[in-house]
């Protein structure tokens, strides 16, 4: 029997880019096991374009030949696929708050355990071993602060920011009710402000991925803001259920100011505690 | 396989889907020629992006909510875009359009010194409504928005600028206009009647 030739068009609405896109992330995932799948795509792919143009490919499938066979492009590419901005007491009145209205409730136990998930180079850690030590509470707490960016959590663990950001620290600091002066805590010079080691002596730094790993603690605080933002409603119910998992009964979730809860399977199992500030309660029995 | 199996190609004309609109200075009385006058049965979602200064309690959504035969939202992070809803980027925060007809927010970089980028919004939208987007920019003092409506153009869809010589801050219909030359350049009266017109059959 003759084979028949015929003219092959493509099918569909789905344009090339996005098919390859979504074999790019798959691939990054196999080989490096990254798994960004469940990233909200517009904001990927935006971000795929910038590392398209920057490494001079013509194509998302000439990236990822790159990608696949040189791990070296993967470290590189990471700066690509996550998100590292961030502030020391970015949004005051969130910190005001765990000052405040959690604060009471964590000084009635002996000992703490805080998670900070996806804590990028640290500012959320800093922020939170400061405001603990001026409410009296480092002493009792162990902080867990994780990520997928093995150089973020380095240049966490060494937490040195740039002077020109300690201005707006600063600021940030005093808004959210802080009771000292922030340069009691860090050291400038050469341009830059190294935050006191103390800080990080009850700290554990480790990689962590809210896609593809379970809970490793129990604790009485998570917080996780602005991460939730960047993953797809179903990743969002992953992590949110890992916090779920991880806190003790009335434990306490701190969001960003523009994430909720509302569209995950786990909301019944938490309150609003401070609602304008998005720090959720985790209700008994659940 | 046969053909008739296969998808058939989308008409000429397509229907429109989506609108988005992105402007800065002096937006409000601008926006307040605008979406007073889209009827509540008007059937496209409507997305903004204004530049206010950062404040986490805008109250632009719920002022323009009681002006508005629409609904008028400041935008939660992954919540369906729904027909007659207008849409506000929360102040700090870029506001992007997913595949699947969702809302997301980001506060990555400022892009040209904004966040909420006009760019953004429209360039994300673009991708997903393709020739179904109206892109409307209007009054403002920065060149936030051009390469994003250059980019709706690109993928078929329609550009309406408010005339620089009616607008309360020029730059920004101008690099539009200098980006996109094809555009409309139109008076806000225009532009309310042009988004009405686009839906009536």
């Amino acid at each position: 029997m003759d084979a028949e030739v015929t003219d092959v068009t493509p099918v569909g609405n789905v344009k090339t880019e996005d098919i390859e896109i979504r074999l790019l992330l798959e691939a990054i995932f196999r080989r490096y096991h990254y798994d960004f799948r469940g990233y909200a795509m517009a904001s990927v792919k935006r971000r795929l374009i910038q590392a398209r143009e920057h490494f001079h490919c013509q194509t998302f499938s000439a990236l990822q030949d790159l990608i696949l066979h040189d791990p070296g492009m993967m470290t590189a590419m990471l700066p690509y696929l996550t998100v590292q901005v961030s502030e020391l007491f970015r949004d005051p009145l969130y910190f005001k708050a765990v000052r405040e209205k959690v604060v009471p409730h964590l000084k009635t136990y002996p000992s703490l355990k805080v998670w900070i998930a996806g804590c990028s180079t640290g500012e959320e850690l800093y922020s939170f071993a400061i405001l603990f030590r001026e409410e009296g509470l480092f002493d009792r707490t162990l902080f867990y602060a994780t990520d997928i960016n093995h150089d973020a959590l380095k240049k966490a663990e060494a937490g040195v920011y740039s002077l020109d950001r300690i201005k707006l620290f600063t600021e940030n600091h005093r808004l959210s009710g802080g009771k000292g002066s922030l340069s009691d805590y860090y050291n400038a010079a050469y341009g830059a402000a190294s935050f006191d080691k103390s800080l990080r002596k009850n700290v554990v730094f480790s990689d962590h991925s809210l896609a593809t790993d379970a809970v490793f603690a129990e604790t009485q605080m998570v917080s996780c803001r602005n991460v939730l933002i960047y993953f797809d409603r179903e990743l969002q119910d992953r992590a949110i259920s890992l916090f779920k998992g991880s806190l003790t009964r009335k434990g306490f979730l701190g969001l960003g100011s523009k994430e909720t809860l509302r569209f995950s399977s786990s909301a019944d199992a938490f309150s609003d505690f401070a609602h304008d500030e998005r720090i959720y309660q985790k209700r008994d029995g659940t | 396989m046969s053909i008739s199996a296969r998808s058939q190609p989308s008409s000429r004309e397509a229907a429109p889907q989506a609108v988005v609109i992105g402007v800065s200075a002096g937006g409000l009385n601008a926006l307040s020629a605008i979406l007073p006058q889209l009827p509540a049965d008007y059937p496209l979602p409507v997305m903004i992006v204004i530049h206010l200064p950062p404040d986490r309690n805008s109250v632009v959504a719920e002022l323009f909510d009681e002006k508005c035969a629409l609904t008028v939202r400041e935008a939660e992070d992954k919540e369906d875009i729904l027909p007659g809803h207008v849409y506000f980027a929360p102040p700090d925060y870029h506001l992007l359009v997913e595949a699947d007809h969702r809302l997301s927010l980001s506060s990555e970089e400022p892009v040209l010194f904004s966040r909420p980028s006009v760019d953004v919004l429209f360039e994300t939208a673009a991708d997903v409504y393709g020739e179904g987007l109206i892109g409307v920019i209007l009054t403002g003092a920065n060149p936030d928005g051009a390469a994003g409506l250059k980019a709706v153009m690109a993928a078929g869809g329609r550009g309406l600028v408010q005339r620089p010589d009616l607008s309360y801050a020029s730059a920004m219909p101008e690099a539009a206009l200098e980006f996109s030359p094809q555009a409309e350049a139109l008076s806000l009266e225009q532009i309310a009647e042009k988004l009405r017109e686009a839906v009536s059959i």
